[in-house]
């Protein structure tokens, strides 16, 4: 087994599926969570069902961590594929309470004492299930029989948990309460994922890589970061453009409730709670939120003016240009999107490669539950 | 009052004997086939469908002809009948259950296929990702929210058997303690102008009848409030 294939998900199916045609192939890292995007009848749900063997395309091939699941000769059920699926609707079983849906795919007999396993105490304190243990999954809101869900798949103790839009049939509300536990999942937990999404906000919050669905077809696949921050791609040019970036913790000012982050060549002054040094979050930045100047403002009420390169230009729509921005006064460090009009870019003369300041208007931080 | 002859409990108990019999191996029998037609894709499955529900529609002195055939002493229940020193099926209690199997059938097989089907894929796909073998998902999770269907098909399959008569009539005739079961012993009774008794039975059978459709109702209604 060759060492690229040892943490890497491999995927590549092809079929004709009534009139809808999928072609999908990719490969991304066995680590973290990876976001299957793209718009409604892309094929996404068919990928994800092929990857756990609930559908069979016979033109095939599913390897994960060098463990072929399915190719022209093998092809796993469903049952012998250690996964965890999270449906769309939570589909718990209605004739058992919480606590035997959870405990229904866990191992039994001797593989129960595994020595990496997820604990059952630490999915129910993670999911928040304590007060659900003993009811019947009839009774429970649309969040909290997701939750179940999550932690059902969870208990199963899968080496690739498979997640179809597990928030897309819940309401605005419901769906923040569960993010934060996703978000949690992902720190605490060292279990690759597959996310299907169609919203990119979910995608922004907890994805690492991002494979690009487009009409049965892979359009893109990379890390979120470099795909959103693409201008070839349409992720950049939409209305709603931004890039997440990864930040630590550095200082928190108590005085003003002022956050600083460190991230690859820039910090950031983000208004937040109190938190410790040296913690990982992930920060939005939108490109309607960054401006350029040539010259930092000897005072402005805005927090980060930022010294960068433009990378490229690109025009979106007639009189837009998206600017690529490289941060740091070398222009190597982390991606950032600028949108301007077209009037801005000729009139300050910008071009690429050219050092400019990047205003930043609104970063959003994720935000973590207690 | 006049004293009811000893007799009068004979073809109850046989009746009894009989349905309960049935039901059970229709449960045996008829769950793999309700599965199957629930779950298959093979075109031909709705030929094996209407193979099963023929008795619906046929007249049962037609099936009672075709089985009296069969089990005679030239048909194969003949042959099955010379293994241990007997001459034909017909005419024995062996018989009535044979047949009351597949008079019965649809009614069994029916609403246990429908509650199949009303599962759905998803429980199963479930099951299946949770490293659930197709066995165990079918004991622990199929048959589990199968429930009212295996109810509703019991009930109706012991009912319809209690309740035949021309299959009986043709293939079982009337022999006490054998084969004369309560529907015919009601027409035994009246042929002899024996009204008391044919109608200590026949009172029996409708509070029978009520029962069993208020059984089912209540079940139906109890599935539509846990569906909710």
């Amino acid at each position: 087994m060759s060492e690229d294939e040892t943490k890497t998900i491999r995927a590549a199916f092809r079929g004709t599926l009534g009139r809808f045609t999928l072609d999908a192939a990719f490969e991304v890292p066995a680590t973290g969570i990876t976001a299957l995007f793209g718009p409604s009848g892309c094929g996404k749900t068919t990928v994800l069902r092929c990857i756990a063997g609930l559908q069979h395309l016979p033109d095939g091939f599913c390897a994960i961590d060098g463990d072929v699941w399915q190719d022209k000769t093998v092809f796993k059920l469903p049952h012998q594929r250690p996964i965890g699926y999270v449906f769309q609707e939570a589909s718990l079983f209605p004739h058992l309470s919480v606590r035997r849906n959870l405990m229904y795919g866990a191992p039994r007999g001797q593989d129960a004492a595994m020595s990496d396993a997820i604990a059952f105490d630490e999915v129910i304190e993670l999911l928040g299930l304590a007060r659900l243990l003993d009811r019947s999954p009839v009774n429970l809101s649309g969040g909290e029989r997701q939750r179940v869900a999550i932690g059902r798949a969870l208990l199963s103790q899968p080496k690739l948990l498979l997640m179809d839009e597990p928030l897309s049939a819940l309401d605005r509300l419901t769906k923040d309460e569960i993010l934060p536990f996703l978000e949690r999942l992902h720190d605490r937990l060292s279990l690759p994922a597959i996310y299907i999404s169609h919203d990119i906000s979910e995608v922004e919050r907890l994805a690492d890589h991002l494979v690009l669905m487009q009409a049965g077809t892979v359009k893109a696949v990379g890390p979120l970061s470099t795909l959103q921050s693409d201008p070839s791609l349409p992720l950049a040019a939409s209305r709603d453009a931004a890039v997440s970036i990864d930040a630590t913790t550095e200082s928190y000012d108590a005085n003003y409730g002022i956050l600083t982050l460190k991230l690859d060549g820039a910090r950031l002054l983000v208004p937040s709670a109190p938190v410790g040094a040296g913690e990982r979050r992930r920060v939005r930045i939108a490109a309607s939120d960054v401006s350029l100047t040539h010259e930092p403002p000897t005072a402005s009420t805005i927090l980060n003016i930022l010294p960068a390169r433009i990378v490229s230009g690109s025009p979106a729509g007639p009189n837009e240009i998206v600017v690529l921005l490289a941060l740091g006064a070398e222009g190597t460090g982390a991606r950032l999107l600028a949108r301007v009009t077209r009037r801005s870019w000729d009139q300050l003369g910008l071009t690429e490669g050219l050092p400019i300041y990047a205003q930043v208007k609104g970063v959003s931080l994720a935000q973590k539950s207690p | 009052m006049e004293s009811l002859p000893a007799d009068i409990w004979q073809p109850v108990r046989l009746t009894i004997e009989l349905a309960a019999i049935t039901t059970v191996i229709l449960l045996f029998v008829g769950t793999p086939i309700a599965w199957w037609l629930a779950r298959s894709k093979a075109w031909w499955k709705e030929a094996v469908a209407a193979l099963v529900a023929m008795p619906l529609v046929l007249p049962p002195t037609v099936l009672g002809f075709y089985l009296l055939v069969l089990l005679g002493p030239n048909g194969p229940g003949g042959q099955i009948a010379s293994l241990w020193g007997a001459r034909t099926l017909a005419f024995t209690f062996e018989g009535l259950v044979i047949a009351s199997v597949l008079y019965s059938m649809p009614f069994v097989v029916q609403p246990i296929r429908n509650a199949f089907a009303a599962i759905g894929d998803r429980p199963l796909e479930v099951a299946a990702t949770l490293r659930a073998s197709p066995r165990r998902a079918f004991w622990t999770v199929a048959v589990p929210l199968a429930r009212p269907g295996f109810l509703t098909g019991a009930v109706l399959g012991f009912a319809h058997t209690v309740g035949e008569f021309g299959v009986v009539l043709m293939i079982g005739g009337n022999i006490p303690g054998e084969t004369k079961v309560l529907s015919v012993a009601i027409y035994d009774y009246v042929e002899t102008s024996q009204w008391r008794e044919a109608n200590i039975l026949a009172a029996g059978m409708l509070v029978f009848a009520f029962a069993v459709i208020l059984t089912m109702t209540l079940i139906e209604k109890r599935v539509a409030r846990v569906g909710a």
